[in-house]
């Protein structure tokens, strides 16, 4: 009997692991070696031409002091997410708190808000280079001359706004499915207790939107740490490095440089990494830490 | 609230504002929706309007008319230009590969993880868990290598003539675009938490009429799931189709470029082609358009599915 019963079992846990063998073999290859593979590299300086070579920390201190990470790829970087996260969240959010209104054509608003989003990247910024080109439509609609992408006060800034345009539709939906989750009978309780739309609004449905707007936020802190495809197609990192971001600038030590360094670029892949990984987790306490209300 | 009479005045001013705020809030709203509107689809109407106008006409008004009106960069897309094309079938073979085989693998993970018990499994689905909040940009560059020629170029010889390889070989092959993306965390997840609320009852008959795991599974449990899987589907081919970073630094002669990989090429080349780079633009976001515009319910369930992992 006890026989049969184990036998059934290895049958049970031999079927278990057929099951997920594709996703095993694909998160050793390249999640688990990857990211073994990756700090190792981290500590060595490699061309691609010669095996890797052991450097220490030779790499972290390169990184540390090179001028365009310090001056120009750091600094951008931050001010991206400082400025494209809460912009992006704030936008989606009211937009789906507009939406969960009993409106008349909602679904037609629906369908073209997330338009921008279903778009490719590359498309969308291709678009956008000959959207704000110097005799572009944009400069003609408005009546400027400015020349958008090739000037360093205002090349990031278009970036920026064209990703705040693209996501806010994705953000939107997600808000939209957690606006529609909370049960109207809190609301009605609520103008029983006759708390005004105000009231109602920062005590009720921001407090139970938390977790979301966590999610949201979080989304959108990884996404913006890693912009690239934007900064790729629209300027290169330029003018003047002034749109050079971390990812760019790893892409451009690994793959694009007259001289590769793979290792260096390595070692900045994990300085981002444990960044992304800190201010996640900080932003987790002040989110939770904000409410009283914790569930 | 403490001092209850004080505000009574108070209180009936700002009752007016929230009657005004009653009678203007529904016009506003409007208002703040067709602005959005117009600003979500401005960008592809006067990128539809200028693939139809010629060349020399890119920065030229009428803004909101094709006119002078012409097919030319269509037919430079479709005809004279044969990487377009080339472009666009690669393009189709990567998504569909990767949809399918993602789609297949994520259910069959995820349904292991809800139902089967194995050892390590709680572990195993830790880790997956993990592998999710984790940047993509860390294992960039492993990555690559690992596709390319490995962690020791040439591979491992053993004796004259027979070398293990270390790596995948797979650059400059529609092959190395796909591998790497036939399966992922999100997925498996998305699938797990489905398979726990699948009703057991309907398999359990499946295994007394003495079907295994395996003929449960692709006989009950996959048909039984399609609407799960046109969801996690349609997140995958949209993914894969507008997929750019990885295809740019695996795929390296012209005509094995995905869609979005060409389109910068041919910008780099021919920049001042722009209507025909527009047109172009048209091509790669037409079939993801259609897909929406059929599945539209699914593609807000997945987005909507993708905020309900924390919540």
């Amino acid at each position: 009997m006890s026989k049969k019963i184990s036998r059934k079992k290895v049958t049970e846990a031999l079927a278990g692991y057929a099951f997920i063998s594709p996703w095993l073999f694909i998160f050793f290859t390249f999640t688990v070696f990857s990211l073994g593979y990756a700090i190792y590299l981290s500590f060595t300086r490699y061309n691609l031409l010669k095996p890797p070579v052991w450097w220490g920390l030779e790499g972290y201190q390169r990184v540390l002091s090179d001028e365009l990470f310090l001056t120009k790829a750091l600094p951008n970087t931050f001010k991206y997410v400082l400025i494209v996260v809460p912009i992006q969240t704030m936008i989606s959010l009211v937009l789906a708190f507009v939406m969960d209104q009993s409106l008349r054509f909602r679904r037609a608003f629906r369908t073209i808000f997330y338009l921008p989003s279903v778009t490719s990247s590359v498309v969308i910024s291709l678009i956008f280079v000959w959207l704000f080109a110097p005799q572009g439509i944009f400069n003609q609609i408005t009546h400027l001359t400015i020349n958008w992408l090739d000037n360093p006060a205002t090349a990031f800034y278009v970036i920026m706004g064209m990703n705040i345009f693209t996501t806010s539709g994705t953000l939107m939906l997600i808000f939209l499915s957690g606006l529609q989750d909370i049960s109207t009978t809190i609301y009605e309780a609520a103008q029983i207790d006759g708390a005004d739309p105000v009231q109602v609004f920062f005590r009720i449905t921001i407090p139970l939107l938390r977790p979301v707007i966590f999610f949201v936020v979080t989304v959108g802190v990884i996404g913006c740490f890693q912009v690239f495809d934007q900064i790729f197609v629209m300027t290169s990192g330029g003018p003047l490095d002034s749109t050079t971001t971390l990812t760019y600038l790893i892409y451009k030590w690994a793959f694009r440089d007259t001289t590769i360094k793979m290792g260096q670029a390595s070692s900045l892949a994990v300085i981002l990494t444990l960044i992304i990984l800190a201010v996640t987790l900080i932003q987790r306490r002040v989110i939770e830490g904000s409410g009283s209300t914790t569930q | 609230m403490k001092t209850l009479p004080d505000v009574t005045p108070d209180n009936s001013m700002s009752k007016g504002i929230l009657t005004a705020w009653g009678r203007l809030k529904t016009p506003f709203f409007y208002a703040l929706l067709f602005f959005w509107a117009i600003l979500c689809l401005a960008p592809l109407y006067f990128t539809l309007v200028f693939s139809l106008k010629p060349v020399a006409n890119a920065y030229t008004p009428p803004l909101w008319l094709p006119i002078p009106f012409t097919l030319d960069n269509y037919r430079l897309v479709l005809q004279s230009f044969d990487l377009f094309p080339r472009w666009i079938f690669n393009s189709t073979i990567v998504a569909v590969v990767v949809t399918a085989c993602r789609v297949l693998f994520c259910a069959m993970a995820g349904y292991s993880f809800a139902r089967i018990e194995f050892p390590f499994k709680n572990f195993l689905f830790a880790a997956l868990l993990i592998s999710m909040m984790m940047p993509g940009v860390v294992t960039i560059i492993p990555s690559f290598l690992i596709i390319g020629p490995g962690f020791i170029r040439g591979g491992i010889p053993i004796g004259d003539s027979f070398t293990i390889p270390t790596g995948f070989n797979l650059i400059n092959h529609l092959g190395g675009v796909i591998l790497p993306s036939v399966v992922d965390a999100f997925g498996v997840f998305m699938m797990t938490q489905f398979y726990k609320s699948f009703p057991k009852e309907l398999e359990e008959a499946a295994v007394m009429d003495g079907m295994g795991r395996w003929g449960t599974f692709f006989w009950i449990v996959l048909p039984l799931s399609q609407t799960q899987l046109l969801t996690l589907g349609l997140l995958t081919f949209q993914g894969s189709w507008n997929g750019f970073l990885w295809p740019l630094l695996v795929l390296r002669s012209p005509e094995l470029f995905t869609l979005p990989i060409g389109l910068q090429w041919f910008r780099g080349e021919y920049y001042t082609l722009i209507s025909v780079i527009l047109a172009g633009s048209l091509f790669n976001t037409l079939p993801i358009l259609i897909l929406f515009f059929v599945f539209q319910k699914y593609f807000v369930r997945s987005v909507a599915s993708t905020g309900s992992k924390e919540g």
